[in-house]
Order: C-alpha cells, then sequence, then structure tokens
C-alpha cells in the first residue's frame, strides 16, 4: 500500500469508530456527565466544603482534574476494549484482516477512536465542571500533552484486554478489578502527602497517580510527583503497550486460529 | 510462457492446537480466469484452506502464493488480489449497509469519493440499493449474502473466494447469484468456491478439487469428474506383460503396471468389447475385478453426512 492508501486505510477505520460511539452517545458519552456532576455535587460541595483547602487549592478545585481524567482513562479503555471485542465476537474484524491495512494502522486507528472518546468525555465533564468552578489553567501544554498521553495508553490497554478476551465477561474484569481501584487511589480526591510514608511509597507503584498529578499540574500548578517521572512513565507504558499490540496482531493471538 | 496460476497452494498444512489436523498436505493450482470448485463434505479442510489463503488463518506449513505473491514474503500484496465471502456473517449487523461496503473500500485504501462510487454500484448490481441506508440486521438472509458478494468485489479483487455463498438461499436466488458470478467471471475473474452442491460446481465451475479429512483426493476438471461418477473402473490382470499402453482409442484404458491395466466403461455398457479388442491384439485377461469408485463414495459420504438424501445432486 502506499502512504496515501494507508492513510485512507486509518482515516477509514477511526472514521468508523467514532461513528460507533457517537451513535450510541446516550451510552457512551452521557454516563460520565451524569457520574461526575454527582461527584461535584456529593464530594466537591456537600463533603469538599467541610473539607476545606487541599495543598492550598479549594477541594473541589482539587477534584476537577482527577475526575476528568477518571473520564478520560475510563473511556478510552472502554470505548477500544468493547469495539475491539464485539469486532472479535461478530467477526467483522475479519474485513480488516484480509485487507492489505498493515497492523500498524489498525492498531493507531482504534487507538485514535479511543482518544476520540476519551478525550470527547474529558471535555463533556470539564463542561459540566463548570456549573461547579471556574476553569483554572496553569499550563496547557502540559493538561493537553498529558490528556492525550493518558488516552493514548488506557486505549493501548483496552486493546490489548479485547485480544486475549474470549467473553464479554473478560472485558469487565480489568476495568472492575485493576482499572477502578488504581484510578481512585490514584490521587484524585488526596494528596498523597496525606498518607503515611508506607503508603506513599507503595502508591508511587501506581501508574495512574503519575498523570493525574501531572494533569493537575496542567490546571492548578500543584502536583505530588515531578514532571519528568510522569511523562517518562507515561511514555514507557505507551511504548511496551503498543510493542505488545503489534506483537499480538501480527501473530494473530486470540484473533486467527 | 505459463501464465502465473491465480492460486499454487503446495504442501499446505494445519494442525490446531487442540491436535487436529485440518490439512495434511494439499497441493493445488488454479488458473487465472478460473472458475474452480472446491467441494468436499463438513469438516473436510475446505474452510481452513480458504481460511489460510486469506490469512484469517495460521498455516503449519507449505507454501500459498497468489498472482504469485508469496503470503510469506509479499502479505500485502497478496491480499489486494483477494476478495472473500465467507461461509458466516461477519459484518457489523448494527452499521448500515452502505457504510459496510464504503470502509471495506477505505481498507483496501480507495479514496472515498470513489469509494461511495463503487458502493453504488455494487449496491445496484446486487439488488440492495434500496436498503442501502438500513441497518445490516433488517436484511434477509438472501439479501445479508448479496452484501458480502458486494463488499468483496468493492476493490475489484482479481481473485473471488466464496465459501458456500448459496447455502442457505433459495433456488431463485441462487440462480440469480449464479448468473451474477458468471458475469463476473467473464469479465476476467477468477473465482474460487466451496460448495456442497454438486449441481452449482456442475454448473458454474470448470475445474474442481475434491478434499475430504484434509486430503486433496481429486483434482481435475469438472466435466472430467462428472464422467468419472457415471463410470465404472475394472481392474484387468494380463498374462502377457506389456511395455506399453495398447492402441484402442475407443477404450479408456491406463497401464498400472506391466500385467495390469485399468478400464473406465460408462455404466451399462457391456464389458465384452473390450475383451475382444484386447484379445485381437493378443492379449489375454486372467482375471477382472470391480475397482470401487472413491469419488462416487466420497459424494454418498457427503450425502449421508449432509442427511439431504440428494438434494442439490
Amino acid at each position: 500500500m502506499t502512504p496515501q492508501q494507508k492513510l485512507t486505510a486509518y482515516r477509514t477505520i477511526v472514521t468508523k469508530e467514532i461513528l460507533r460511539f457517537a451513535r450510541i452517545w446516550i451510552q457512551t458519552v452521557l454516563p460520565p456527565m451524569i457520574t461526575t456532576a454527582l461527584y461535584f455535587i456529593i464530594f466537591g460541595n456537600l463533603i469538599g466544603s467541610q473539607i476545606g483547602d487541599m495543598d492550598g487549592v479549594r477541594y473541589m478545585e482539587f477534584i476537577i482534574p482527577g475526575l476528568i481524567m477518571m473520564a478520560v482513562i475510563t473511556n478510552s479503555y472502554a470505548n477500544v476494549v468493547s469495539s475491539f471485542f464485539s469486532s472479535k465476537f461478530q467477526r467483522h474484524i475479519e474485513e480488516m484482516l484480509v485487507s492489505p491495512v498493515p497492523n500498524y494502522v489498525i492498531v493507531l486507528g482504534f487507538i485514535s477512536g479511543g482518544v476520540a472518546r476519551g478525550i470527547t468525555c474529558g471535555i463533556a465533564v470539564t463542561a459540566v465542571s463548570l456549573f461547579f468552578s471556574p476553569l483554572n489553567i496553569h499550563s496547557l501544554p502540559v493538561m493537553l500533552s498529558m490528556i492525550l498521553l493518558t488516552a493514548v495508553l488506557f486505549s493501548l490497554a483496552g486493546l490489548i484486554n479485547a485480544v486475549f478476551a474470549k467473553s464479554f465477561d473478560d472485558i469487565s474484569i480489568v476495568p472492575t478489578f485493576v482499572l477502578t481501584p488504581l484510578t481512585y487511589l490514584g490521587g484524585i480526591f488526596y494528596s498523597i502527602s496525606m498518607l503515611p510514608e508506607f503508603w506513599q511509597q507503595v502508591s508511587l507503584a501506581n501508574p495512574i497517580l503519575y498523570m493525574i498529578n501531572a494533569f493537575r499540574y496542567g490546571f492548578l500548578g500543584i502536583t505530588d510527583i515531578s514532571l519528568w517521572a510522569s511523562y517518562g512513565i507515561s511514555l514507557a507504558f505507551i511504548a511496551a503497550l503498543y510493542g505488545i499490540s503489534l506483537w499480538l496482531l501480527r501473530t494473530g493471538k486470540g484473533i486467527r486460529s | 510462457m505459463t501464465m502465473t496460476p491465480a492460486l499454487a497452494i503446495d504442501d499446505l498444512r494445519k494442525t490446531y492446537r487442540n491436535g487436529h489436523v485440518a490439512l495434511k498436505g494439499i497441493s493445488l493450482g488454479v488458473a487465472q480466469g478460473d472458475f474452480f470448485a472446491l467441494l468436499g463434505p463438513n469438516g473436510a479442510g475446505k474452510t481452513t484452506a480458504i481460511g489460510i489463503v486469506t490469512s484469517l488463518v495460521n498455516k503449519t506449513a507449505g507454501t500459498v502464493k497468489i498472482f504469485g505473491h508469496d503470503i510469506d514474503t509479499d502479505l500485502t500484496a497478496a491480499k489486494s488480489c483477494i476478495g472473500l465471502v465467507p461461509q458466516e456473517f461477519n459484518f457489523n449487523q448494527f452499521e448500515p449497509v452502505e457504510e459496510i461496503i464504503a470502509n471495506q473500500a477505505g481498507f483496501y485504501g480507495i479514496p472515498r469519493d470513489e469509494a461511495r462510487q463503487r458502493t453504488e454500484k455494487y449496491l445496484h448490481r446486487l439488488g440492495l440499493w434500496e436498503k442501502r441506508r438500513g441497518m445490516a440486521r433488517e436484511l434477509s438472509g438472501g439479501m445479508k449474502r448479496r452484501l458480502m458478494i458486494a463488499r468483496a468485489l468493492v476493490h475489484e479483487p482479481r481473485l473471488l473466494i466464496l465459501d458456500e455463498p448459496t447455502a442457505g438461499v433459495d433456488i431463485e436466488i441462487r440462480r440469480s447469484m449464479w448468473e451474477f458470478l458468471r458475469e463476473i467471471n467473464a469479465g476476467g475473474t477468477t473465482i474460487i468456491l466451496t460448495t456442497h452442491y454438486l449441481e452449482e460446481a456442475e454448473s458454474l465451475c470448470r475445474n474442481v478439487a475434491i478434499i475430504d479429512e484434509g486430503e486433496l483426493i481429486e483434482h481435475t476438471s469438472t466435466r472430467r469428474l462428472l464422467n468419472t461418477l457415471h463410470m465404472e473402473t475394472f481392474v484387468l490382470d494380463i498374462e502377457q506383460p506389456l511395455e506399453t499402453l495398447p492402441d484402442l482409442p475407443q477404450h479408456e484404458l491406463r497401464l498400472v503396471d506391466e500385467c495390469t491395466l485399468e478400464v473406465d466403461i460408462n455404466r451399462g455398457d457391456p464389458v465384452n468389447a473390450v475383451f475382444s479388442d484386447l484379445g485381437a491384439r493378443g492379449i489375454n485377461v486372467l482375471s477382472m475385478r470391480n475397482k470401487a469408485n472413491r469419488l462416487e463414495q466420497l459424494f454418498v459420504n457427503l450425502l449421508a453426512d449432509t442427511g439431504s438424501g440428494g438434494a442439490g445432486t
């Protein structure tokens, strides 16, 4: 295939993926808006008013970046895992597998779909947050780059989950038992400086902590973690997961007999 | 100079992870422009063979070349030549018909505007234009089959592979699909189809291969296959060793070894003439036995497997 043909194939996959979640926006975009609105009301307004400041900012402002990031993480992951697994389950992944589209274009296409949904939900949640607090932006480049890297990383993770999944149960196990706990323990609602030393060290093993803190820096200029560590961890995970994804598609694990 | 075959398979083997040996080393060729049937009972290995050719199944050993492009070394070019109509419906049931086809064109790198034009062309040709905006799940079984044919043709492949395209389709639609496939073939597209229906192979295909239990048991022209089905083969043990086949063009004779001849005789024809003509050449027959007709046996088995009692033959 020529580069132009590959670009056409990539655009086709991305458009297909965006149309897929856009058609079912009530299931894909609306729920994170409602969920985070409840978080803002309960944790931000009701409980937050009792907590006072966190790291020198209002508690409501403190949790906004984490809640946006949570929407990005769960939705970029959910988009790719459900789309790729459905295409395996209904066997229409074969439409791509019989065509000459290279594996890396397939990976990039699905990832872009996941990023599109993650960022769409991130924007939707940000819009909801405006009802509760004005938008502070300390560093737009950090904010945008970190949201993009996070969406890419969790889209790749979703793809790998989908490749190994054999049933619909398998695509909910990781989000329920791994992703959600790591997200909640990743410093959405608290600063790790509040934790005892031992648990601070344990928290550093959670990659989501690095992303949420860097993203919070983009909004508020405060972070528990060095920005370089956040970028380093994110890029390292992306490189590793991308390599694994390509290897899985090349060897046909879970998609070829 | 010989033309590169549309498909060349050599010693193709497939053993699944559970130990099931689906293909035991089949070799066959399909000429460019041919209309070729791959026959065999359920579980014979037809779909596995097609899966390997279209890169949906990983092979265990052997080589596959599509218009000279080896799938091990030149997979992209090989894939570009093929259009596949699989046995099972494998499109997104929740996508509009026209999007399914246009997207497939996109996967082959065809720009969106051209993809739209081709989509319109094939939807018209397959009688699906009125259904273009409907969801695929709303189509009838026959329409879904036609949708998969349109999707396979949208990038205008040189080799079209159809895995049991008329299974479960009523006779009227089946015949209209045959007519359409003849037109496609007449336009220069090589077609390979697998089928349970001998009538389908007889009506459409010039050459056939028969696979049974992962082995190629016949690879011949349709005409010869059909002749074979109406013949009995007799094995003749002769008194004097022969170095060459006796010149008796009125009989289908083969020299198996220097003391054994085989002859094909149409069912119902007398065998006396063979003895008379051989005797006239000084060749005495010591004994004669009927050689089991493996092709006929295969199709008897095939019908028994499907329990159809002869449907479609």
